[in-house]
């Protein structure tokens, strides 16, 4: 590490699973997805960090019942990590979108989008492209449950689901769901 | 303290005059950035402040994270991604590896970790050649990793690891170098950014 005055700003390879920089690949929990990472997109990176004498080196230092935690260490935090994913996966496969039709006024509808955010998606930014599409109000309104929801005005349910599907590639069809709701109040008496 | 993953923010820009003193003040926490201001901070950057909980600021340039700075004190600490690009630039100490896998989750670095066989502090030594410049203090860490200048409790440092090339974690000093070595126990930097924690994750686009 010699200082040098003009050094210019280095370009600093991050692993495209965990995000770390690749040395520190080990630390993240997903050992094995990122070494097939890196030995495919940076091979050279990839017989320097995980040869042989590298990890014979790095585990040499190492008192046996240290090597003994941190081996332990490292298979819990991979058990967690893939845990967390499964657990993710299994939220994405359950979660449904559902698309509310719901009467205002006799002939008049406005469609409500819930359970969007289970993909990962900002309601903000969705709402916004919603109402660009179909040139209408659109907004995130509050539900009395506590969520959030899309309100887009007018009866574009499936022409909702058509764009969600063609532009949110990872929600799947079976997951999205059309509902039709009545008004919940009937009209008060004859005026 | 960003153990818990950052939800992005809107960000705002800065007024150019926020701005000059933004790097007045990041020059003289880090006297050694002086060579490279120019390339951290462009003259006519629009750099934009971002807020996070705890009333954190962060400053983002075109993108890239640059500094945070937390609310309750004045000192400026470096983006880890910056710190990657610039390693130069920034105090160091260096770890033991056994230590490292702490880091990564966050605990308060301690002493032992440091005053090993593998952890680095600092050796005052007088650093052969002038200044690179004006203003620049001559210090920078020797062949071995030692920093030349012993630092003071509560000054900013970047974290090194021992067999790695990258820095690792971002922290304050709760204990100054000297006494560390002297002591050999209790905790010695407190840390507040280390890889893989939510400001690390935080995507500021």
């Amino acid at each position: 590490m010699a200082e040098q005055p003009v050094s210019v700003a280095r370009n600093v390879v991050y692993c495209g699973v965990c995000t770390l920089p690749p040395e520190y690949c080990e630390y993240g929990g997903t050992l094995k997805k990122c070494q097939e990472w890196l030995e495919k997109n940076h091979p050279d990176m990839y017989a320097r960090i995980w040869s042989e004498e590298a990890l014979e080196a790095a585990t040499a230092s190492l008192s046996l019942d240290a090597k003994d935690r941190a081996a332990k260490d490292a298979k819990k935090k991979a058990a967690k990590a893939e845990a967390a994913e499964q657990k993710q996966a299994d939220r994405l496969a359950n979660s449904v979108v559902t698309i509310k039709r719901i009467e205002r006024n006799k002939r008049k509808y406005v469609t409500a989008v819930s359970g969007l955010e289970a993909f990962g998606l900002e309601l903000k930014k969705v709402s916004k492209d919603f109402g660009k599409k179909f040139a209408t109000g659109s907004s995130v309104t509050k539900t009395p449950s506590g969520g959030e929801e899309i309100v887009v005005q007018g009866d574009v349910s499936e022409e909702i689901e058509e764009f969600l599907l063609e532009k949110y590639k990872n929600i799947p069809v079976d997951n999205i769901e059309l509902v039709e709701d009545k008004k919940k109040k009937a009209s008060a008496g004859p005026g | 303290m960003f153990k818990k993953d950052l939800s992005a923010s809107p960000k705002q820009k800065l007024k150019s005059s926020i701005q000059r003193g933004l790097r007045q003040s990041l020059l003289s926490t880090y006297p050694l950035l002086t060579p490279h201001i120019d390339e951290v901070l462009p003259k006519k950057a629009s750099l934009e402040q971002m807020k996070l909980p705890d009333r954190v600021n962060l400053y983002v340039n075109e993108g890239q994270p640059l500094f945070f700075q937390p609310d309750h004190s004045d000192v400026l600490l470096p983006h880890l991604k910056l710190v990657h690009r610039f390693p130069n630039a920034f105090p160091t100490v260096r770890i033991d590896r056994g230590a490292i896998r702490f880091v990564l989750s966050g605990a308060t670095l301690m002493a032992p970790g440091l005053t090993s066989a593998g952890g680095r502090l600092p050796i005052p030594t007088e650093r052969p050649g002038e200044p690179v410049a004006e203003g620049v203090p001559n210090e920078g860490p020797d062949e071995e990793g030692h920093w030349s200048r012993e630092l003071e409790k509560g000054e900013p440092v970047i974290v090194m690891a021992e067999g790695k090339e990258e820095a690792c974690a971002v922290g304050i000093l709760a204990m100054g170098t000297k006494e560390t070595k002297d002591k050999g126990k209790g905790p010695v930097i407190e840390e507040t950014h280390y890889l893989g924690d939510g400001l690390w994750r935080l995507n500021v686009d």
